[in-house]
Parts: C-alpha cells; sequence; structure tokens
C-alpha cells in the first residue's frame, strides 16, 4: 500500500496502435445526401462535408485551417455555420452532411462568431503577408482596436523572426496555430516530425524539442510546411529578403509550371519569377503527383539558375 | 520510424527511471546497447514499439518524480525508447503544468490560491511564505523556486490547501490541509517517502456514520480500506449478483434507475451503457477520475474514503458492457485517492475478483484540467496532448484508442451498487421529475463545516447551506457560486431553487459538479471573477481560437474593469464582455470553451461588481 508513487505498472504488451481521428468518412459510400442550405435544398454525395455543400450551394465560406490535401483539424473556427437543433454553431470544414440537415451560413450568430475569431486572431498575430485573412476581415467588419493590442493592453504573439538557416524563416508572430504545418511535416505528407504544437493555451506555439533551432532538429528542408502556411509565419528566405528590401512585387510576377529536373518521380514545378529571376517555387495543390507538396531540391534546389546566393547548404 | 535526436544524453538516473517502467532496453535502436551483432542491418521497432506510445505519459511521470524535471537527454531517451518523434514528446511534455521542462527543486509546494483557498486565506498563505521562501516560481525564472501556485487542488473543504511532492528514489506526496506556513516548511524540509495526510479522509464527511447515507455510507467505517472488511459489510454482494443474473439484467436495472452522469454533462448513464454493450470488438471502459473543477472535491472523497465500492463497481460496468480493459485517470494531485484506488485494484486482482470483469490500469494526469474532458482524457491516455477531439463520433462509437468506449465520472459509477442491490426503479423513486437519486455535494467557501453532503435530489441550495451549518466568516451572504467555476453565481434572494438539473436551469445555472460556495459579504466578487478568468486563461489547451483567445481577453478586459480603465467607454466594453463571451459560447470546440464565460455573465447579471468607481 506504500508502493506509491513508484511508477505505475500498464501493460507493456498491448500494441494498441492509435485508432482513427475523428474525420471525414469515407466519400462515395451509400445514397447521396439532400439538405438544406440558406433556404435551399442542396444534394451532395455520402461522405461530403457542409462545407462542400455550401461550396455547392455557391456560399463562399471563409476557411484558414482546412486544406483539402489535409485532414481537416477544425481549430480556426471561422467556418463555422449554425445547424438547426445543435445547441453549439458547428465547423463547416468537417461536419459530415446529412440528410435533412438545415443550415444557415450568414445568421447574426454565425457572423458574429467569424467576425470575433477574425478579431481574435487580429488582436494577437501579425496578419500583414496574410491577405485572405485580412479580406475576411473585411467581409465581417473585423475590428482589432477593440482589445488595445496597439497600446500593449493586450498580449499579443509577438516575436522576433527566426532565422536559423538560408532556405527559409520563420516569423511565429504571424502564426494563428492552425496546425497546417505540423500535419504537412507529420502523416500528412512528409512524415519527418521534425515540429509539434508545443505549450498549452495562449502559449501553445509550433516547436521543435525544446525549440532547438531547426538545423538541429528533424527538419529535412522539404518545406512542404512553407507551401500550407496561410499567413505568411513560414516564408522562403528569398522572398524574406527581397520583402526587407522594399523590393517584394507580386503585380511585378509572373508564374510558370515545369518539371522538376532532378530525378524521375515528375514532380511539377511552379517558378514564381520577378524581373526574370526565380522568387520561389511552388506545386500546386490538384497535381496529382505533388497534392502541392516538394522535397528540398525541387522546393529550394533552383537558386543555382540564377547565379550568385547559393542556397541549398552550400557544401 | 526514422528519428532525428539532439546530441544530449540521459543520464543514469534517467534511464534507471526510464528502465523500471519498461525494461532495459534491448537493443541499441532503444537507447541501449548493441547486442546483436546483425543488429547494424536489421530494424528494430515497427508497430511493436510505436503501439506503446500509450507509455509516453507514464515515462514522462517516472523521469518527474525520479529527477524533478524533464532534461533533454531524458525526453531523448523516452522517446528512443517508445519511438516517438521529439519534437511531438515535448509537444506532450510542455502540456502538462506538474512536468518541468527546466531544471527545478526535488521538492516543490504546490499552493493552492484558487477561488475556494481565497475565500479562506489562501492570499495570506502565499504572502508568509513569500516572506520565507523567496517569490512563487514561474517559468523562465533563473533560479528555481521551492513552491509554486497552483490551481484547485480539489481540498477545498480543507482550504487552504497545499500538496508537497518530492522527487527521488523514494519519492513523497505530503498534503498540508488547512495549511499554515509552518505547516508548508516542515513538509518541504522533512519530506517523507509515499504518501502523507495527517487528516483521515472522513474529516471531509461531516455526515459520517449516519447510517441513512448510501454513497457515502461506508466513509469512515472499519469496512472501508481492506478487502476483507469491505466484504463485511456488505461489499461485493453487486458484483455477485451482477455475475449471477447475467448482463441483460444489469442493463436493465442500470436504465430502469435513470441514473444520468455525476461528471457534469448529465447524460444518461443507462444509454451509455447500452450503447457500449451493443458494439463489437474490443471495447474499453474509462474511469473519469480527473476531478479537476474549482470547488469539486466528491470524487476524492469516495476514492479516498469507500475505494474498494469504486472498483466494484468498475468491475460491474466492464463485466457489463464486455469491455476488454479499463482504465482509472485520475489527476496527478490526487495522491491518496491513487495510493488506495491502486491497492484496491490489487486486493481484487489477487482475489480473482476481476476474471468476468477486465484488467484494471490506473493512469495519472500531469497538471491539465482539460484533461478531465473525455475526449482530451483519451488524448492523454493515447500518449497525445490533451486536446479535444470534435464530436460527433462520440465516444460510445470512436473512444479511447479509435474503439467503443464506455466513460464515466467516479460519483456515477458509485451508484452502481446500490441500483443493482435495491433495483433500479427504487433508485427511480428517489428525487424529483428530472433528476433521480441520491447526489452528493461538495461544500466549500464560506459555510461552518465544509465537506461533501449526500442529500436527496430535490434538496435546495439553501437547505444544503444550512446541512453544513450556515453561512460562516461575516454571517452574510453575498452570493453563492454553483456547480463549479463554470457553473454561475446565486444571489441571496434565490437560495431557495431546488438543486436539480431542471431546478438549476431555470435560475440560469448548472448543477455541473454539484458545487455550493458561499461568499460571505467580507470577499470582493471581482477578485473572484478574476481568478476565475485567470483559471480559464490557463487551463485553455490553446487547439481552437475561440477559446484560447477569448478566455485571455476576458481576462484582459475584467482587469481593465477593475482599474476603470477603459478601452472607450464602461457600455462598450460591456458589449465587448457579451461578445466574447458569445463566441466562446458558441464556435469552441469543447466545454471548457462553452462555458468558460458562463460564471462572469451570471455574476454580472445579477452583481453591481464593476459599476462603482474605482482608484
Amino acid at each position: 500500500m506504500s508502493d506509491y508513487p513508484t511508477p505505475d505498472a500498464p501493460s507493456l504488451t498491448i500494441p494498441v496502435p492509435r485508432g482513427p481521428l475523428p474525420s471525414t468518412p469515407d466519400r462515395g459510400a451509400g445514397p447521396p445526401v439532400t439538405l438544406e442550405v440558406d433556404g435551399e435544398a442542396v444534394t451532395v454525395p455520402a461522405g461530403s462535408t457542409l462545407l462542400d455543400a455550401c461550396s455547392k450551394r455557391g456560399v463562399d465560406t471563409p476557411t484558414l485551417c482546412y486544406l483539402e490535401t489535409l485532414s481537416p483539424v477544425n481549430v480556426c473556427r471561422v467556418c463555422v455555420v449554425e445547424l438547426e437543433g445543435s445547441r453549439t454553431l458547428v465547423p463547416a470544414c468537417s461536419r459530415p452532411a446529412a440528410e435533412g440537415m438545415v443550415v444557415s451560413t450568414d445568421s447574426e450568430r454565425v457572423r458574429l462568431s467569424r467576425r470575433m475569431v477574425l478579431e481574435f486572431l487580429s488582436s494577437s498575430n501579425d496578419v500583414e503577408t496574410a491577405p485572405e485573412l485580412q479580406e475576411y476581415m473585411e467581409r465581417y467588419g473585423a475590428d482589432p482596436e477593440r482589445y488595445g493590442s496597439r497600446n500593449g493592453q493586450a498580449a499579443t504573439q509577438a516575436q522576433p523572426t527566426k532565422i536559423d538557416n538560408e532556405l527559409y524563416v520563420r516569423d511565429y508572430s504571424k502564426c494563428i496555430l492552425c496546425y497546417k504545418c505540423v500535419e504537412a511535416c507529420g502523416v500528412d505528407a512528409q512524415n519527418t516530425f521534425a515540429i509539434a504544437v508545443a505549450g498549452r493555451g495562449f502559449e501553445s506555439h509550433i516547436a521543435t524539442e525544446f525549440d532547438v533551432p531547426l538545423p538541429d532538429s528533424a527538419c529535412v528542408y522539404c518545406g512542404n510546411c512553407i507551401g500550407v502556411c496561410p499567413t505568411g509565419a513560414l516564408m522562403f528566405k528569398s522572398e524574406h529578403d527581397l520583402r526587407n528590401a522594399g523590393e517584394w512585387d507580386e503585380s511585378q510576377q509572373e508564374t510558370t509550371d515545369t518539371i522538376c529536373p532532378y530525378c524521375g518521380v515528375g514532380c511539377t514545378l511552379t517558378l514564381h519569377t520577378q524581373d526574370n529571376r526565380i522568387v520561389k517555387a511552388t506545386s500546386p495543390l490538384d497535381q496529382e503527383v505533388t497534392s502541392g507538396n516538394l522535397c528540398i531540391k525541387g522546393r529550394f534546389g533552383w537558386q543555382f539558375v540564377g547565379g550568385g546566393k547559393s542556397g541549398s547548404s552550400g557544401s | 520510424m526514422d528519428l532525428h535526436f539532439t546530441s544530449d544524453r540521459p543520464s543514469d538516473d534517467e534511464i534507471s527511471a526510464v528502465d523500471a517502467l519498461l525494461g532495459p532496453a534491448v537493443s541499441r535502436w532503444a537507447g541501449g546497447e548493441r547486442s546483436d551483432p546483425a543488429e547494424g542491418q536489421t530494424a528494430v521497432g515497427g508497430h511493436r514499439t510505436s503501439g506503446r506510445r500509450h507509455l509516453l505519459l507514464p515515462v514522462l511521470h517516472a523521469v518527474q518524480w525520479r529527477v524533478g524535471w524533464i532534461s533533454r537527454g531524458a525526453l531523448n531517451y523516452a522517446c528512443r525508447r517508445l519511438d516517438v518523434p521529439p519534437a511531438e514528446a515535448y509537444g506532450v511534455a510542455s502540456f502538462y503544468d506538474m512536468l518541468s521542462m527546466e531544471p527545478q527543486h526535488a521538492v516543490v509546494a504546490r499552493v493552492c490560491d484558487d477561488i475556494a483557498c481565497l475565500a479562506r486565506g489562501a492570499d495570506e498563505l502565499c504572502s508568509k511564505l513569500e516572506e520565507s521562501l523567496g517569490p512563487a516560481a514561474h517559468s523562465g525564472q533563473r533560479t528555481p523556486s521551492n513552491w509554486v501556485r497552483s490551481p484547485c487542488l480539489g481540498l477545498c473543504e480543507r482550504a487552504p490547501a497545499v500538496l508537497v511532492t518530492g522527487a527521488g528514489e523514494q519519492p513523497s506526496n505530503c498534503v498540508s490541509a488547512p495549511a499554515s506556513p509552518s505547516s508548508v516548511l516542515r513538509c518541504i524540509r522533512f519530506p517523507a517517502p509515499g504518501v502523507s495526510d495527517r487528516q483521515p479522509a472522513e474529516v471531509s464527511v461531516p455526515q459520517a456514520g449516519d447510517a441513512s447515507l448510501d454513497l457515502l455510507r461506508r466513509i469512515g467505517s472499519s469496512g472501508a480500506l481492506s478487502l476483507d472488511g469491505y466484504r463485511a459489510s456488505g461489499g461485493l454482494s453487486a458484483l455477485r449478483l451482477a455475475l449471477r443474473k447475467g448482463r441483460d439484467w444489469v442493463l436493465r436495472e442500470v436504465e430502469a434507475s435513470r441514473l444520468v452522469g455525476r461528471g457534469g454533462a448529465a447524460f444518461p448513464t443507462g444509454v451509455k451503457w447500452r450503447a457500449v454493450a451493443g458494439a463489437s470488438g474490443t471495447k474499453y471502459l474509462v474511469c473519469n477520475a480527473d476531478e479537476s473543477e474549482p470547488g469539486t472535491f466528491k470524487d476524492r472523497v469516495l476514492m479516498e474514503g469507500d475505494p474498494f465500492a469504486i472498483v466494484e463497481a468498475i468491475a460491474i460496468a466492464s463485466y457489463a458492457t464486455e469491455c476488454e480493459r479499463a482504465y482509472v485517470y485520475i489527476r496527478g494531485e490526487y495522491p491518496r485517492a491513487t495510493e488506495r484506488l491502486r491497492f484496491a485494484i490489487a486486493e481484487f486482482e489477487e482475489a480473482g475478483l476481476l476474471k468476468s470483469a477486465c484488467p484494471i490500469e490506473i493512469r495519472r494526469g500531469a497538471g491539465a484540467y482539460i484533461c478531465g474532458e473525455e475526449t482530451a482524457l483519451f488524448n492523454s491516455i493515447e500518449g497525445y496532448r490533451g486536446e479535444p477531439r470534435n464530436k460527433p463520433p462520440y465516444p460510445t462509437e470512436v473512444g479511447l484508442f479509435g474503439k467503443p468506449t464506455l466513460v464515466n465520472n467516479v460519483e456515477t459509477l458509485a451508484n452502481v451498487p446500490r441500483i443493482l442491490l435495491q433495483g433500479g426503479s427504487d433508485f427511480a423513486a428517489i428525487g424529483t421529475e428530472g433528476s433521480r437519486g441520491p447526489k452528493l455535494f461538495c461544500l466549500s467557501g464560506h459555510v461552518e463545516r465544509p465537506g461533501v453532503y449526500e442529500a436527496r435530489f430535490g434538496v435546495s441550495v439553501r437547505e444544503l447551506i444550512d446541512m453544513a451549518g450556515g453561512v460562516a466568516g461575516t454571517g452574510k451572504l453575498q452570493a453563492v457560486l454553483v456547480g463549479g467555476a463554470a457553473g454561475a453565481f446565486l444571489a441571496p434572494n434565490e437560495l431557495d431553487a431546488p438543486f436539480t438539473f431542471e431546478g438549476m436551469r431555470a435560475v440560469g445555472a448548472t448543477v455541473g459538479s454539484a458545487v455550493v460556495m458561499p461568499f460571505d459579504d467580507s470577499v470582493d466578487l471581482a477578485l473572484i471573477l478574476l481568478r476565475i478568468a485567470e483559471f480559464f486563461r490557463e487551463e485553455s489547451c490553446g487547439q481552437c481560437v475561440p477559446c484560447r483567445v477569448g478566455t485571455v481577453r476576458q481576462d484582459e478586459l475584467l482587469q481593465r474593469l477593475r482599474e476603470g480603465r477603459f478601452i472607450g467607454s464602461m457600455d462598450q466594453e460591456r458589449a465587448l464582455l457579451q461578445d466574447i463571451s458569445q463566441v466562446m459560447r458558441d464556435a469552441s470546440i469543447c466545454g471548457l470553451g462553452h462555458t468558460a464565460a458562463s460564471a462572469v455573465d451570471s455574476a454580472l447579471a445579477r452583481f453591481p461588481i464593476f459599476s462603482r468607481s474605482h482608484p
């Protein structure tokens, strides 16, 4: 009886793989589903989400943590809609559509929640490089000044930019904790697990183990986290440097699709050029080979083209 | 998994703490020595290793209890042994208050400064400790301190409360409640191995010995703490009856009892049991003993005072629903309850009483209120951050390890033996139309005799306060917090409301965890509200935006109101507070966010708290 607190003796032998997380069910199993969205009937295939149903109805739903290539985590809550019979609002991005549902996407309650989410984010974060978020703020009339973050009365995520390698920078004052980079680094794409959410509450943040610099972590510099970041918190060093020099100008940029020359997989590269120099490389989300993902070579291996500055490791 | 580690090495102590739990490392892959020359060519790992992810929290506990904190080397070793990416393990470890990621004293006093203790001298205790020990610890401190301020320790009836934990080969837990500066210093200077608490469990049950009690009947009696005594006092007869009459009979009786969950959500227990019993394949049972709602201590008292009854109920539930394994998830701040339950489980096992049920395992929390939310609890057991999952699907379909899971609160389970022995319909005859059975209430704050009280549903708030000897302190009642920090404040003219689900709903409150916490007129309610706001700010898991930021903005706004430092006008601030409250209630993922503004809203609707001008 006095053995406390020697370690518990849990069973060591039950290999229990983690169960499926709540997510969208398999598509296409079962008959189509008919529901009402903003007063109009919509029919969607079985396994669709409310977000799919809203899109089908022509309703533009704001999303921040949602991406079609990642499992929905439904944490930003900007996509919430009102569902008849539900005490609370529900996230459109992950709630499966069911027969007979009655959904409102523009009620007072929905507008208030969306506006507040946007105010919460914009009063905590630097949204300078988050055009989508800014557009939503305008749409819902979000006013971040109500919280006093400008004159230091409100807690914010303000912190110095982390520049610890030559390929990309991390400015977590812009991070809205959408979990996309963690998913892209983990089982949804790269399976490298270099980053995770650490801490709790408002102190939660994206981190390597003990917040060690990226070169000491498991990071393989695939840059797939940059590809999914909705706010510019993760940014090509090339873009960061041009912005700092006041030379970044998207209106002057062109994109060119090509195939990555490094190996035989055949990933589509979208090269972004400004003044006839490549400034970053991405891949289309709907490209069947990549689903938007690349490796270090495709993502950063173009820097030799322009000559001069060597980016990739320089070894 | 191809993992990457920093070069930090574990110390011998750290290795031995981990190995004591997992056994020695058998290969170099897992951080040991190369034993097989072919090891360079063959990998060890795969599902057999990664299937042990659920041991991450126990391993982190083991290191914390041995060394007092978790170093980089220790985390690396834990990750090698369990095949967990270090970044993820860091994310898990940094989630919990009781795990330290920085060097810390081996012995640390956790001093509760939450609402119940605040009303009974926590502030004074803290300033005395500050005089003798220096300021309380906070993260990033260069020289660690011996004491830290803590959210509710679940010892509200013995306020002010302190838990002193000591790491080492023989860890120590010293409960000091009611605490004085000298009792705390004694616990820090002379840590005694094991669990020490000078007061027996029954001090928390003023009704102890009353033969008419149901749930608290055995507490304080000679039958409570040994298997023989338990048997002699009528224990085990419900389990025997269940085994004789069969599963379906048990399910029918529980359904007929109309028992609803006592953890706060009030879901019909019979419906849950039936759903899990009807599911096929592997199923789990979880006894939710992560009681962390400020003002709540009923489950602790049950586990400390009548542990065999809880184990018997778990055995009955797992038999009836055919679960493969049962977990008791108990908060890390409950050392004596943990020790007694562990003993009771071992006694049951040795006597062969779990043969028709299933193995029962204790898992300890590590300081996170949110892990009392059932899906956050699953993630915590599985070795992930205690972040709630989106519902649906519900635990009866997709629960622990993705399997159908029966989750019941401790008090809910404690009703089960009685239901079987005296019949479900007999149970259902107690109480009111919407609220059936006996119920435990947690009386603390300004009452003469704080403690756990048993009463039949239908009893009013006033009657409960009278049972506890009436209003203490100045004797003049200002307000009563009911249901917990996630509950609501009532005004003195609302005390005749029956403390039932329907009665509380009628006055805009909830039963919650059946907290009744009166405050006399000397208490500054603004301070209590600020402490509640701070509690939610610190305990939000941080996953969803409405709660992560909303709890912070609520706290900031209340501080502005208190200091009369408005942004815009007072009216604008009040309107903003309403907006914050609504988005948390409407758009948060889980119950923490949904109720984080309830108590504040209810208080501001009833009392002119911030309307006076302030210095």
